[in-house]
Formats: C-alpha cells, structure tokens, sequence
C-alpha cells in the first residue's frame, strides 16, 4: 500500500541515521544525557520511530505539523511532547486546513491519531483529509508554477537590495526529505489510507450522553471527559512507557478542535466575566503534562477572536508551547488592499518553546502572509516596508513604532530593531538624535530611505541614488 | 534616577569570555554577588513582560547550587530533564544535586497529572487541583516547609535555604486567587526568609496591556516586599536579532521607608547558547 511503503522508506531512513549514530555516543545530533522527553533512564536512547527526527539545536524529537512552511519556521518541527495552539481566523476557514494537514501527517507516517471535537464527528473530518502528494506528480506542477513567476522574481531590487540577502523561504516540495508531506486540498486522502491507519475519535455529544460520574472539580464535564479520554488512551496504547504489556514505539497525534466554544460547556467566549474560567487553563495545564510523559504532540485550534477576557488569552498562551495565530484577509479592508493580493491572509508565530535551551529558533522573518494554492500552503515574507501605502516609511521592524510611538523614542536611548537600523546607526549619537527630532515622513512614494537618515549616509563608496521602486518607468 | 552608579564599563565591553563553568558570571557583576557571599533573608522578584525572563531562573537555579544552598524549585511550568540540560550547560547537575539531597524537585507537571487523575491518600502539594472551588496553598506551603527545614540531627551541611518558584502566575492559571497567592508567599517568605534565614525568588509573568486584574494584583503585591527586582522587558520596537530585551534592576529596602532612593540600572541583554551578555543602552556588540 502506498502508506505503508512511504512509511517504510521514511523509517528506513531514520532508522539507517540512528543506527549509525548509535555506534558513536557523541553525534552532531543527538546530545549526550538523558531523553528529552519521558523517563529518565540515563544515556542516550535514539528513538527511531517514523515521521520523527531530532532537532539539530537541541537533540529533541520533532515531528512535522503537515505543513513545511510551517516546519521551517518552528525551527525544523514541533517537539514531540508539546502543545501547538493555533489561533483560529475570523470565520475559520484556514485553521481547519492546518488541522487536517496535521492529522493527513499522521496518517501518512503511521502514527495513531486521536481527534477530539464538539462540532464534527471525527470520522467525518478524517473523511475530508487532502490526499497527500507524491513526489513526482507535484514537481511537474511546481515547477509550472516556477515558470509563470519567473518574470517577477529576475527583476533585482535596487532600493530594497539589503532585502535581498535576506533568507529565501522554502517553496515548493524537497524531494529528498520523507519529514514534511505536500497535500492537495482538493482531493479526499484514499478510504483504504484511514482503515489502515489506527485512530481514536472523541464526540462530545457522544460521550456526554453517557451517563457515568466525574467528579467535578471546577473543570466542565466537557473538558473532564476529554481528560479522561487521554489519559486512557496514552495508559492502554502504552505511549509513556508505564504499561508493562505494551511497548510503544509510536506516536500520538492529537487534535482537539475548536477547544473553548460554547459546545464544550465553557462560556469563556460567551462573556468577560465567565464563571469557569480557569476551567481551560487548567485544561491546558493537565495536558501538557500528560504529554509531557508521553510520545505525543497537540494541536489545539482555539476561536480566540472570540474570548472576550484578553486576560485568558495571555494565561492560554503562557500554558501552550507553540502558538500560531492566522488572521485571514476576508472581510476586511485589507482583501482590496493590492499589496496583499496575491496572499489569503497573515500568519503570526506569536510564541516558540525554548526548550532544553536557553534560546529558541526564532525566525527572523516576522511579516508572514500565507497563500493557499491547491497543491501548495505557502508562507512567504511580505515585502512591503517600502510598499506599503498606509504608513510612512520606516525601516522594517519599526512596525510597533507606530502603536507606541512616544514610549519607543522618549528615553533617546537607541532603540534597535533590524539589521537597517543598525546600519543606520553607525553613527550612534546623530542618527538618534536626528530621528527624535524629526518630523514624522510623508509617503512620498519613491521609497528612499534616504530622508530618513538625513545625511549622505548612502553616499558612502559608491552607490548611487537608486530610483524608487514606484517610480514611473521611462 | 538612572544609572547612578554604573559598573566598570570596560568590563561590559570587553565581551563575553565566559569560563564555562560559571552562570551568567556577568549577571553576577551587574547584582554584585558571587556564589561565596550571598546574601540572606533576601526576596527577589523576576518578572518578564512582553518576553521569556526564564534564563533568570536557570541562573538562580545553578548559583544557589554553587553557593552551596539548599534549594527547594517548585517548577511548575517544565520538565525537569528541561531544566536538568540547561543547568548542565551552565556547569550544575540536578540529577547530582537531588541525589546528594541538596535539591528537592517539584515537578509540577508531572505531578499535576498523579494527583488529577488518582486520590492521593497523603496531602499532596498540588491538592488544589482536585478541588471544584478556590482552596488555599497550604499544602504547598507544608511541602516547602518540610523540604527546607534543616534535619534535627544537627548537621549543617548546606548553607542556607533558598526557595525558588517557577512562576507564580501559574498557579493563578490554575485557578487560585491572587490572595491566595500572596498568602502563600507570605507565609514561605516568614519561615525561609526570616526563621530559616534564607532566600526567596520567584517569576511572575506581567501580563503588560492584557487586562489581567489577579496578576497584577500578584505583581504590585510582591513587588513591595521585595529586596530586589529584575525586570525583563522585550524592546518596544519589536523583535531584534542582536538585542533579545532590556532588564531592569531595582534594589530596595521593604522594610524601611524610603529614606534613601531605590537604585536601578537598566541593561539590554542578548541570549546566547551558554550564556547571557549584557550591555548598557545602546551598545550592543552588534553596532559598535
């Protein structure tokens, strides 16, 4: 079957690399100590389960969430025993694909799934999974797709050249690598991929309806059930290692949709002032350590545009590992904005884990705007600190300048932002004294950075004046 | 107010040569301490706004073990093989230090799903999870009162106790009330500051524009007690590769009125692998 062999070549790979990793005890990979995550038997123990590799940084498990666009920008993939949340778009268009993506991963790599949701019978979202991509049929298309872009991407950029050794997101789908899969939305995954596939499903009507007692302790029945559920799952299947029958080398991926409507029985996106409301932070908090204790990893979709107590919002972020907010571009003013016509909507990756380390793999991209073809989720950068019409003109990172404008150049201290600030700031003392002194710019239209810095800082050596990237042609 | 008494610059701009078995040894020259003379009785504030003021905690962590202290961590928001790694970066242990008795873990996590889903017949510290409505702490406050009280058989092995709690805003997450909280904190800071003589620290998240009344309830709350503040803010201009945030310090003396004012500094700081370099405003490495 085509899962099973996909999964073989896939855990062949792993399998190879570990092996030849586990004669030597210090690798580039896999630091020496114990496990990440899960028991603390000492040494090193590599795990060669498939649709897994370790983190380059930090020897960590990492497993793809589907997407690797996403992938790339998590730091290689999501940790093995962590929670992803991603934050659901105005009308929930696009996070239900990042959920099926995640799930459709699963599948491919044979990892037993467990779908929790209040709204959809999980057999019905497994139904709707994209069928995934083999390799050859879908470099044809991308490199189609190569073609027509082409005229666009020759042109140099002449103001905004530094924006040119700025790093290249990855398009398209790596032909060698068995860790992330392309999917193609407008197929069903193959019926005969599920039934060989294990997967658990939880329906909330289903299992509300049956009548056995929880102890209630300020938890909803709804979340309580699900808790159960987990745990269960995680003890029977042996995926923490405590069943002695069972020995587990596999993954658990779980998909709990829509965490926080009123259908779960929480109001926390029925009023500010909810009485529960520490019923999902307490939610979240169980369930990372249960998959803390365990070979599984999360993703949790949350309609947070819907929570009205901003306080919830900031405590469910502090409790999740990773979380990604989408913000799609229907309905509002930006859908007619032409910079943003060719994208679907913003992605922000609001918070990475720092895990094992003192410091995370933080993109250094933070403008993301995602497009979704049929065959491709792509994330590019949104080069638009030079195009963008409805600011003035700063240097990229100053974004948040114009939310806090006093606060951020009151003090006259240098405040940083990316590399074009800093070049700006060679000399240290008359560039901060010249931005706090100056007038807020017009848009001129021409993109020169050149009113900004006031003086012939761009003379230097010898580069021209460049013409704007506005300018009419002649 | 700011910056009245700047450390020797020279030895900020000389860069980072850590020796690599020492914590932050340039944090411990911003705060004046090294693990030979630390103080006691002393209640310090972390608190991270807009940013991950974590390798604050990792740096407590592994200077107290060095000091030779006693600690007792209620970590409450990671692994301890998380913590265990980090700490072997900067030159400590944990697996050691708990075998030698010299730490007690708390494993929040962990702990959290034992008592969640079995009855525990002893008090466990974590009861309160188990409860339908807003309980106290003292069955925390119990633990950390047995685990640093020193053994009658008169041995004084370890130096002074130090309690570390990471991060209180945690356990507001969990449903306690912000006097809850600030009882528990009093009643640890009566019995490790004052009658053991030893030390507190503890992070709080400030939840910055997020209307979060408890938190910052917990935050004003804590901060008047305190002997000393480390702040960590991200840069208001948003993320930079080069400049990862600011950190604040603030002496101060809670028991006597302001009879001479607090002394701040303010630094920004950038992470790296091992250690964290600091830097007065405006000079980072990277510019200069």
């Amino acid at each position: 079957m085509a899962a099973v062999a996909t999964c073989g070549a896939g855990a062949g790979g792993t399998e190879s690399m570990a092996a030849a990793t586990s004669k030597s005890n210090v690798t580039s990979f896999q630091r020496r100590g114990p496990r990440a995550r899960g028991t603390d038997s000492g040494g090193p123990r590599l795990v060669s389960i498939a649709g897994t590799r370790p983190s380059v940084r930090n020897g960590q498990l990492l497993v793809s969430t589907g997407l690797p666009a996403l992938d790339q920008l998590l730091g290689g993939g999501l940790a093995v025993g962590t929670v992803l949340l991603v934050e659901e778009d105005k009308y929930s268009i696009y996070s239900p694909l990042l959920f099926k993506y995640f799930l459709a991963e699963g599948i491919i790599n044979g990892h037993t799934l467990l779908v929790a949701s209040a709204k959809e019978d999980p057999a019905d979202i497994l139904q709707e999974l994209p069928a995934p991509l083999l390799d050859d049929s879908c470099k044809k298309e991308f490199d189609e797709d190569v073609c027509n872009k082409k005229p666009e991407s020759d042109i140099k950029m002449k103001i905004a050249w530094r924006y040119q050794l700025s790093p290249k997101m990855e398009v398209g789908p790596v032909t060698s690598s068995r860790f992330g899969h392309y999917y193609d939305v407008s197929k069903r995954i193959p019926r005969e991929l599920i039934e060989t596939s294990k997967w658990h499903g939880f329906f909330l009507p289903e299992k509300m309806s049956s009548a056995d007692k929880v102890e209630c302790c300020s938890l909803t029945p709804g979340y309580m059930k699900l808790l159960h559920f987990i745990q269960n799952i995680i003890y029977e299947e042996g995926f923490d290692g405590s069943n002695p029958q069972k020995k587990q080398r596999n993954i658990l991926r779980i998909g709990i949709q829509s965490l926080g409507l009123p259908l779960w029985g929480d109001d926390v996106c029925c009023s500010e002032n909810c009485d529960s409301s520490h019923s999902l932070s307490k939610f979240l908090y169980i369930l990372r350590g249960l998959l803390r204790t365990s070979l599984s990893a999360c993703i949790i979709t949350m309609p947070t545009h819907l929570i009205q107590n901003k306080a919830i919002i900031a405590r469910v972020t502090n409790l999740s590992d990773t979380v990604v907010a989408l913000e799609s571009f229907v309905g509002s003013e930006r859908e007619t904005n032409p910079l943003y016509k060719d994208y679907h909507g913003l992605i922000h990756i609001r918070q990475i884990p720092r895990l094992n380390n003192l410091i995370c793999d933080e993109s250094d991209v933070k403008d993301l705007a995602f497009k979704l073809k049929r065959k491709l989720f792509t994330i590019e950068w949104v080069q638009d600190n030079y195009l963008r019409q409805e600011r003035n003109i700063y240097p990229p990172g100053f974004s948040y300048l114009l939310k806090q404008k006093d606060s951020a150049w009151g003090e006259g201290s240098l405040q940083h932002s990316t590399f074009l600030m800093s070049f700006l700031a060679k000399a240290t003392a008359l560039a901060s004294r010249l931005v706090r002194d100056r007038e807020p710019l017009k848009q001129t239209g021409s993109g020169r950075i050149r009113q900004a810095a006031g003086l012939g800082l761009w003379h230097d050596g010898c580069r021209q004046e460049a013409p704007g990237l506005l300018g009419i042609p002649p | 107010m700011k910056g009245m008494h700047l450390p020797d610059i020279r030895m900020l701009l000389q860069g980072a040569s850590p020796r690599s078995s020492e914590m932050f040894p340039e944090l411990n020259n911003l705060l004046n301490t090294t693990p030979d003379k630390a103080e006691q009785g002393k209640l310090t504030l972390l608190c991270d706004a807009r940013t991950d003021g974590s390798f604050l905690v990792h740096h407590f962590l592994s200077f107290y073990l060095k000091a030779n202290c006693k600690v007792c961590f209620v970590a409450l928001l990671q692994s301890f093989s998380h913590y265990n790694i980090v700490a072997q970066k900067l030159g400590v242990s944990l697996a050691a230090a708990r075998e030698r008795g010299q730490l007690v873990f708390l494993e929040g996590l962990k702990s959290s799903v034992d008592v969640f889903f079995q009855a525990q017949e002893d008090p466990h510290p974590l009861q309160f999870l188990r409860e339908a409505s807003a309980g106290n702490l003292q069955p925390l406050y119990e633990f950390v009162r047995e685990a640093l009280t020193p053994a009658d058989n008169g041995e004084a092995a370890w130096r002074c106790p130090v309690l570390l709690v990471d991060d209180l805003s945690v356990l507001l997450s969990l449903g306690m009330g912000a006097v809850a909280v600030l009882d528990f904190v009093h009643y640890c800071r009566a019995t490790v500051c004052c009658e053991l003589k030893g030390n507190m620290v503890a992070l709080v998240h400030d939840s910055g524009d997020a209307e979060d009344e408890e938190n910052n309830t917990l935050l004003i709350g804590l901060s008047h007690q305190s002997h000393l503040i480390l702040r960590t803010e991200g840069l208001a201009t948003g993320f930079c590769k080069d400049v990862h945030g600011q950190l604040r310090i603030l002496w101060r003396r809670p028991s006597q009125s302001t009879a001479r004012r607090d002394r701040s500094l303010t630094f920004q700081y950038k992470i790296q692998d091992k250690n964290v370099s600091f830097f007065a405003r405006g000079m980072s490495p990277a510019i200069l």
